[in-house]
């Protein structure tokens, strides 16, 4: 059975097929197509970039791209602060209602300490600052 | 006296044919009422709304789809309880999961702080969540639309079913 959505989005499902992406799940439901997988952040990359290639702007709203580039990032790993201009806050707690207690600059190389969530890891510099940033300006640093 | 052994046997031939016809009736009218018996249990089961059954010989296959696991098996009880039953075929198919399920409030608090966080970075922009929906206004740099996406899709695995961001200027 071909659906709408998931014709439309061929090109991206196909690619993270090619690409290797694991626990790949491509599910239609109420008009919009979720895909959900692990790999690493290149691969992440890509994918990003065929969907805004098929959706400009990402303004369709009929596609949840969940791909998980951070899966099997263990403690002690290094990983890079990629924010795109500014310093990553380390702060207090799991969220940005928690205040902050340091920096780490743009390109800088943390080490991950614990996984509070999907959202939120426990980081230490190497000045020794300790504290819980968001990992969408976390990049694991890839051998 | 042969004509008499031929009639004989004439005779119980055609009762033996007679026989088998009534017990092939027997057990059509058998498997007919053992049906009848099922339909009757599985209308008065609201679980049971969408499962047909069919009797051959004393066996009940079951047809249909099920909402879960545990609405298969329990259909499957059901029937096998009732009288005339032997075996239970259960051919039943159970419905998948939906891929983003009802969150509980407590939950929907946290993919609202959640969103809060991933729109830290956009500061032109505003979100609600409504029955696990995000909606999007206000404006955003067009160079900056991928980076908060792809933060906001991550919360899928958080409850979040769709964004709709028609109202999001990109500039």
């Amino acid at each position: 059975m071909s659906l709408v959505i998931t014709e439309k989005y061929k090109e991206l499902t196909d690619a993270a097929v090619a690409a290797g992406v694991s626990n790949l799940q491509v599910r239609e439901q109420d008009g919009v197509l979720y895909v959900d997988g692990d790999a690493t952040g290149a691969v992440k990359q890509q994918l990003w970039d065929i969907y805004g290639k098929i959706d400009p702007d990402y303004s369709s709203g009929d596609l949840m791209l969940n791909i998980n580039s951070v899966a099997g990032v263990m403690e002690g790993a290094k990983l890079k602060v990629t924010t795109n201009r500014t310093n990553l806050n380390i702060r207090k707690g799991p969220g940005t209602d928690h205040s902050i207690l340091g920096k780490a600059a743009r390109h800088e190389i943390v080490t991950l300490v614990r996984k509070e969530n999907d959202q939120w890891w426990v980081i230490k510099t190497d000045d020794g600052e300790e504290g819980y940033s968001y990992t969408q300006y976390l990049t694991p640093v890839e051998a | 006296m042969k004509l008499q052994l031929s009639r004989m046997l004439l005779l119980i031939s055609a009762i033996a044919l007679l026989g088998t016809a009534f017990v092939g009736c027997k057990k059509k009218a058998k498997d007919a009422d053992i049906k009848a018996a099922i339909e009757t249990a599985l209308k008065g089961d609201p679980m049971a709304a969408n499962t047909m059954v069919d009797v051959k010989d004393g066996v009940a296959t079951l047809t249909g789809e099920c909402k879960d696991e545990m609405c298969k098996s329990h259909c499957g009880d059901l029937v096998k309880g009732i009288k005339g039953v032997k075996e239970v075929v259960n051919n039943c198919t159970v419905a998948p999961p939906p891929v983003v399920p009802v969150i509980t409030d407590v939950a929907a608090d946290a993919l609202s702080k959640a969103v809060a966080d991933a729109l830290k970075d956009a500061p032109g922009v505003a979100g609600t969540v409504k029955d696990q929906i995000l909606t999007l206004t206000g404006e955003i740099s067009k160079d900056k639309v991928q980076k908060l996406m792809m933060a906001l899709n991550a919360l899928k695995s958080m409850g979040l079913k769709s964004i709709d961001s028609k109202n999001l200027i990109r500039k």
